[in-house]
């Protein structure tokens, strides 16, 4: 008797070449220029970094002000990896939500040259930039991590507010 | 049944957008829609949408399209898998709970990313057919070739469809090469990116923000067999029962078809029963610009436009999903 056929493989291939929008390729191209710009919503007048789609969510309509925002934030929450896929960094390592200075939502970034055991909500981070040759329309390859600066911490109050409203 | 009427449409400009994101063509479509309604944002009632992810290449598409509509306060939303015309279809019926007086409907996507012809494949049986990857223009060239050899119509009747738009010379549109053969360039519909918005209002609202609203006096959808070997490609058997569900007969004025092919265009004509005292896709229809997941809402906007501006006191428009016509949505409307 022949075997029953229990399974069928049908490969599936598809390619798309993804548009970041109006709004994502300016941030983009500020980014290889060293710069952090973020957009203001005309509305509740959050500075959101990066501008998304160039929209509020909250309010729906287009956030076209370039509000340039500091390379320097605050760490409101993070994630400890100890988990390792293919290509990953040593373990454990940190990823953090950082504010910057001036923005009202965080980005998720790494942090280095810090122990993930003394990584804290409310400590102070930099961009560790890459050169000027080295930066692309890439955020990853324009801003490599970010590292403490060193200053006293945020109070955890602050934080938590930040948290809340973003 | 309770009344409902469209009162604004807005659509983007029909084209491939190698610059902007899905949420920046879409946001300023639902603005110009919420404006020209008349109704305050805050006090629309139901929100609804329609998008696919393949088309993007990316899941929760449609979570991404919120941010052009501010969802905050919280809003009641939903969404379909499908073109904009079946998310009307769901407000339409959300409507008549009579609980809520308004509803936004909106539809987009950007084919231009993927390959179109190839990303419809997915959207085929998983087990027999989407394997052998027939690209949608060969399963349309198929049908067309059903079409041709039943005897229905010709191949002059196809050009003659894509004459209408752009008033082409049919001797010389029949000389060009094929695509795939029966079908020609003119044949196709292009691939386009782009998004269209529908504010719906009951009866009360409706008279007391729009001069002239169109009523939906009725609308209806059917779909056949997923295997293309099931079904008789030559007509369209779920056009002809939503038609009659939605009473299509009688005299209509102008009928909007979402045609993505020329012979689509001969066999939907066909089941609805149009005959030559109707205008056919005066908009142009979706050869001149297929926005996918927006075109067929577009029939719908562009079928109340007619009404609203006096031009027609009775519309029809249709919507299509699926391979070869598969599922068919057909919606009256009609003025007061």
């Amino acid at each position: 008797m022949t075997e029953p056929i229990t399974v069928v493989t049908s490969p599936v291939r598809l390619e798309y070449r993804y548009t970041p929008g109006v709004a994502m390729s300016r941030f983009l191209r500020h980014i290889a220029e060293g710069e952090i710009v973020g957009q203001r919503c005309p509305r509740c007048s959050k500075v959101y970094v990066p501008p998304r789609s160039g929209a509020c969510p909250r309010c729906g309509v287009p956030t076209q002000e370039e509000v340039p925002v500091a390379d320097v934030g605050t760490v409101t929450t993070f994630c400890v990896v100890n988990v390792p896929f293919a290509g990953s960094l040593p373990l454990p390592y940190v990823a953090a939500a950082i504010l910057l200075d001036g923005a009202d939502i965080p980005i998720t970034y790494l942090l280095q040259e810090v122990e993930a055991g003394d990584v804290r909500m409310g400590m102070r981070v930099r961009a560790e930039w890459a050169t000027p040759e080295e930066r692309t329309t890439s955020i990853d390859h324009s801003i490599r991590y970010f590292k403490p600066t060193g200053e006293p911490d945020v109070p955890i109050d602050t934080v938590l507010e930040a948290l809340l409203s973003a | 049944m309770r009344d409902v009427a469209v009162v604004s449409f807005a659509q983007s400009v029909a084209a491939e957008e190698p610059e902007r994101n899905e949420v920046e063509i879409l946001m300023p479509v639902v603005e110009e829609a919420r404006a020209k309604s008349g109704i305050p944002k805050d006090d629309i009632g139901f929100t609804c949408s329609g998008s696919a992810d393949f088309l993007a290449g990316q899941p929760f598409a449609f979570v991404n399209g919120l941010e052009a509509i501010g969802a905050w306060p919280p809003i009641r939303e939903s969404h379909v898998e499908a073109d904009g015309a079946w998310a009307l279809y769901e407000a339409w019926v959300r409507l008549q709970h009579g609980d809520i007086d308004s509803a936004l409907v909106y539809g987009f996507g950007k084919s231009s990313m993927g390959s179109l012809r190839d990303v419809l494949c997915v959207q085929l049986d998983p087990y027999y057919l989407a394997p052998l990857w027939p690209d949608a223009f060969s399963l349309a060239a198929l049908q067309a070739r059903a079409m041709l050899d039943s005897g229905a119509h010709t191949e002059r009747e196809m050009a003659e469809v894509a004459a209408r738009n752009d008033g082409a010379d049919v001797d010389e549109l029949l000389a060009r090469p094929f695509v795939v053969s029966p079908l020609r360039e003119h044949d196709c519909a292009p691939v386009s990116d782009g998004a269209a918005a529908v504010v719906l209002a009951a009866a009360d609202l409706a008279r007391e923000v729009s001069e002239r609203p169109a009523w939906i006096r009725g609308i209806d959808h059917r779909i056949e067999p997923h295997s293309l070997g099931a079904r008789d490609l030559t007509r369209s058997e779920s056009t002809r029962v939503a038609g009659e569900k939605a009473g299509v007969g009688g005299d209509v004025d102008v009928a909007e078809l979402q045609a993505p092919f020329t012979h689509q265009e001969l066999i939907l004509r066909d089941a609805l029963g149009l005959n030559g005292g109707t205008r056919i896709n005066p908009s142009g229809g979706v050869l001149g610009g297929h926005p996918m997941m927006a075109a067929g809402l577009i029939r719908i906007g562009e079928a109340a436009l007619r009404i609203t501006n006096g031009e027609a006191n009775r519309a029809l428009a249709h919507a299509t999903s699926g391979p070869c016509l598969q599922q068919n949505l057909v919606c009256v409307l009609e003025g007061d």
